[in-house]
């Protein structure tokens, strides 16, 4: 398959599509550039297992090396508490996306809305409606995803990666920002 | 009657036109309400009201229109389409054809039940859902059209009203018609609202013609699952949701002494249909297990009605070698019209697999040819095994090069080049428990490059589990007792029962039917009302706890807290809305008659019913929840429901969206954000747990009722999140409201909240029903 292809076949995206972080410091600078960053992440990321860790642990690096907020979407509460890290907030994917889409909303700490929103953990198909929505009709917003698959409508994605090459660019992305 | 010409003694006439309409002595004496046969925009102002508080979010399945030549064009962000249209126009567009589909599946299905049940029955056959335990037979018909059906013939105004909305409201469709997406929105309302009531046309006809349960509450346990079925018998399958042609095989088969000798199985509706009719029959599985049960091998002859047949059954038909009966003009299959030949001649083509299969458009017939045919095939039949064998899963997975095409394709991103490779070296468990989450669509298969038979592959792996699978459903009872309503109509309304719990729709589950039979027992266990139907009904009975119980043998079948209703099929649900509608009309006393948006106030406000379509895939159960919509009752879909393309959200951060007026007073109050959404997807099962039960809060709850549901809110959070939820002050209007066992953590958050008291009130979003209006000076 090809490296911007949706990961489900059928869910081509539309004319416009994510661009590509071919390399760690692509994410890197799009974080770097962000003035209020979120992560948005699903409850796959508990399940994900990348050899002797799972996603939601690289996911707790990220946050805790730059200080971004977590919001944990469905019961995904439950796995972070258990490794003794507490999201900002718990919400499900739509309604985290609904807020994202209002260019007014405050954030979850009222300090204003954000500029870039990260996702992960959340199975394809409702990730990719939830990124069309955001691409749509949330244009203060840019969004990124950490999966290892091609979503289309993110502004920025991986393409469809091997676990290796994720864990070699999470690895990385956590390295240089925490520096 | 039409005159052109006519000369009498007292004067010529001319081009006289007199038509008569329907002459019937009136004998319901309620009023009629405001808004009897409500056209297209009388309930605009309700519905707008409700999509002030419940905003569209929208999200885009396909940034494109291609419905007319000027396109396709690109709609993405803020560009316009060639005709002018926005994308969140486009997109409630297209929610309204979706929804139209479904109301039309039902109208159509509703009309061709009613002209069926008129020629044989006579038009005058009395409407009998209950005897003098269901005087309010119609609700949903009383509340919408303002008329009080009691015979079949009076249902033929109804139907005649819905296929004149159903025609405007696709209308609106066309390019150059509506342009904004609330107008668009508050159709698809309307849709869903006609819907509702097509579907209770629908059953009322069919339990009043043949003797369905007339709202029993303990109707027959029925078996269910493919290790039900008695293998050594001639076999037939129905599958659809039209039931005539089901209840003829019945007929024919007890006319001909042949009900113990041969097998009736079904899937989908109308095996919930015919199960009502015959406790005898027996149920397979929801639509998903249409593939699996068919290339089983194990029917003989497949009989198939309408809606929600795979367009591909008759291949799959042909490879089993059973002849397949096409009995529905909507559903032909490009097979050849046989309806006015002999039986005997359209069996032995069958047969002798001259002709794969036919078409009957005479029910009366389809009883005698399906029977002898599978009485005729089955012999030969038997010895043929269509599962591979576990030997031979080995050398056919070997053929898999990891090219991951199959999971590229799998709804749900399932693992099954993992399993692949697993099952190439031996071991099988991995395609086996596979079996449990697939929804048997076979992309899959499609997708290989190698043409491995995967979904086939699964069913080998599973057939251990296969022959196990055996459990009980209680058939579908149809309509709520009114006694029913008046004992619970109380504590639902005041909150005392915590909610009634809907679950229905189609099988598209993430992770498998025993998903739904866990929330089921959840709900039952916690004392909520909890109802079921259609695919979901079934998904809930398919699943056993360590005592070896289904959820339909754990619990009674009475609408009371703790019990578990099956109402029936699809067309059934109409019976849940009209619980919910009969609440205000016999517990309350509110008149139903042309009054909608004053029974939808009372029911927004009031009862605590959510909708649960954990499946919901086809355009029918977005009408369904379309009408749920419009009566302020939350619907929750699974993680696949947000391809409907938009959600229905309210926003709890937003205080001035949660002011309501007391009836009492007239003064606007903040009450909470409850229901919090109208329509909203769940990721998971736990979360799916926790919205449902902060969904049935209401503004109307006394601070009893809101403790206990403050009780199943905070609890459901705490075990599935890990935590208290951070919006609980919301919900605490008064200290009467926290409950005893959580005073101490959730007085701490009310603390830290700086939450003040306030008042509870009589709640409504509609001026005209302020009993009192504050004089202002």
């Amino acid at each position: 398959m090809a490296n911007n292809e949706a990961w489900m076949t059928a869910e081509v995206g539309g004319p416009k599509r994510a661009s590509l972080i071919t390399k760690p410091e692509v994410a890197e600078a799009m974080i770097r550039r962000a003035r209020r960053p979120i992560l948005v992440i699903g409850h796959l990321a508990a399940e994900i297992e990348m050899e002797d860790k799972k996603l939601i642990d690289y996911v707790i690096d990220l946050a805790t090396n730059t200080g971004i907020p977590v919001v944990a979407t469905a019961h995904t509460g439950n796995a972070f508490l258990g490794r003794r890290f507490t999201p900002a907030s718990i919400m499900s994917a739509v309604d985290i996306g609904n807020r994202l889409a209002d260019p007014t909303w405050k954030g979850i700490d009222g300090n204003g809305p954000y500029d870039l929103a990260m996702f992960a953990g959340l199975p394809y198909s409702l990730a990719w409606t939830l990124l069309s929505g955001l691409k749509n009709f949330a244009p203060h917003l840019k969004t990124m995803t950490l999966d290892n698959v091609y979503h289309p409508n993110a502004n920025w994605s991986f393409p469809n990666i091997s676990i290796k090459d994720w864990i070699i660019n999470l690895q990385a992305i956590i390295r240089d920002l925490g520096e | 009657m039409k005159i052109g010409e006519l000369k009498t003694d007292f004067g010529n006439i001319k081009d006289l036109q007199l038509s008569i309409g329907q002459a019937k002595e009136e004998k319901w004496e309620e009023p009629m309400g405001p808004t009897p046969f409500p056209s297209l925009t009388t309930l605009r102002e309700w519905d707008k009201k409700l999509l002030e508080r419940y905003k569209p979010f929208y999200m885009p399945f396909c940034d494109m229109c291609c419905l007319c030549t000027q396109g396709k064009c690109d709609l993405t962000g803020p560009k316009r389409g060639a005709c002018g249209i926005s994308m969140p126009a486009q997109q409630s567009r297209t929610v309204l054809i979706t929804v139209c589909i479904g109301a039309a599946t039902h109208i159509g299905h509703a009309r061709e039940l009613v002209t069926s049940i008129s020629e044989k029955f006579g038009k005058d056959h009395p409407l009998d859902v209950g005897g003098h335990n269901v005087e309010v037979e119609a609700p949903l018909i009383r509340l919408v059209c303002g008329i009080k059906p009691e015979t079949i013939g009076d249902l033929d105004e109804v139907l005649d009203y819905l296929e004149n909305q159903l025609t405007q409201l696709l209308a609106v469709t066309h390019t150059g018609q509506e342009g904004s997406s609330v107008d668009f929105e508050s159709k698809v309302f309307h849709a869903g609202m006609i819907d509702q009531v097509a579907m209770e046309v629908a059953d009322i006809a069919q339990i009043s013609a043949f003797g369905f349960p007339k709202a029993e509450e303990e109707t027959p346990l029925i078996e269910l699952g493919m290790g039900a079925v008695d293998t050594s018998k001639p076999v037939i399958l129905v599958v659809g949701h039209n039931v005539p042609p089901a209840v003829n095989i019945v007929d024919y088969l007890q006319k001909t002494k042949l009900t113990e000798e041969v097998e009736l199985t079904g899937i989908c509706c109308t095996s919930l249909d015919i199960s009502r009719y015959t406790p005898k029959a027996k149920i397979i599985g929801p639509i998903s297990w249409q593939l699996r049960y068919v290339r089983s091998g194990v029917p003989d002859v497949i009989v198939v009605d309408e809606q929600c047949v795979r367009a591909d059954l008759l291949i799959e038909a042909q490879r089993i070698h059973a002849p397949l009966i096409a009995t529905n003009q909507k559903n032909c299959l490009g097979l050849e019209d046989r309806t006015n030949d002999r039986p005997d001649d359209i069996v032995a083509d069958m047969v002798s697999e001259k002709v794969p299969g036919v078409l009957i458009l005479e029910t009366n017939q389809v009883g005698e040819v399906a029977t002898k045919t599978a009485i005729q095939v089955a012999p030969k039949r038997k010895k043929m095994g269509f599962f591979p064998k576990k030997e031979e899963l080995k050398e056919i997975a070997r053929k898999c090069n990891q090219c991951k095409e199959c999971r590229r394709s799998c709804p749900n991103d399932a693992a099954i080049p993992e399993a692949m490779k697993a099952a190439g070296k031996g071991n099988f468990a991995l395609l086996e428990e596979m079996y449990d989450e697939c929804v048997g669509c076979a992309r899959c298969e499609q997708a290989c490059p190698q043409k491995i038979p995967i979904h086939s592959m699964i069913l080998g792996a599973a057939q251990e589990k296969v022959k196990e699978e055996k459990y009980k459903i209680r058939a579908g009872r149809g309509a709520i007792q009114d006694i029913e309503i008046r004992q619970v109509g109380g504590p639902i309304v005041l909150g005392e029962i915590p909610g009634v719990v809907a679950f229905v729709g189609c099988p598209n589950f993430p992770k498998g039917g025993k998903e739904v039979a866990e929330m089921v027992i959840e709900f039952a266990k916690r004392r909520y009302i909890v109802c079921t139907s259609g695919c979901a009904a079934i998904a809930a009975g398919m699943y056993k706890n360590d005592e070896g119980k289904t959820a339909y043998e754990l619990f009674p079948g009475s609408f009371e807290a703790g019990g578990v209703v099956n109402v029936g099929s699809c067309v059934s649900n109409a019976h849940i809305a009209g619980a919910a509608v009969k609440i205000a009309s016999i517990f309350a006393r509110r008149n139903l008659r042309g009054n909608y948006e004053e029974i939808a106030d009372y029911v927004y406000n009031r009862v605590g019913a959510v909708g649960v379509a954990w499946g919901a895939m086809t355009q029918k159960a977005a009408a369904i929840a379309s009408g749920f919509w419009r009566l302020g009752i939350p619907v929750v879909v699974g993680p696949h429901g947000t391809k409907y393309r938009r959600m229905l959200l309210g926003r709890r951060d937003k205080e001035e969206l949660w002011y309501t007026y007391d009836a009492r007073t007239g003064d606007k109050v903040y009450t909470s954000p409850a229901p919090e959404h109208l329509f909203v997807a769940a990721e998971t099962k736990e979360e799916a747990m926790v919205m449902i039960a902060k969904l049935c809060m209401r503004p109307n709850d006394t601070s009893k009722g809101r403790a206990i549901k403050l009780t199943n809110y905070v609890d459901l959070h705490k075990r599935n999140f890990g935590s208290i939820p951070d919006d609980v002050h919301l919900y605490v209007r008064t200290m009467a409201d926290v409950p005893i066992t959580m005073k101490d953590e959730i007085v701490k958050m009310l603390n830290e909240k700086q939450w003040k008291e306030r008042t509870i009130p009589d709640p409504t979003l509609l001026p005209r029903m302020i009993r009192k209006a504050k004089v202002k000076v």
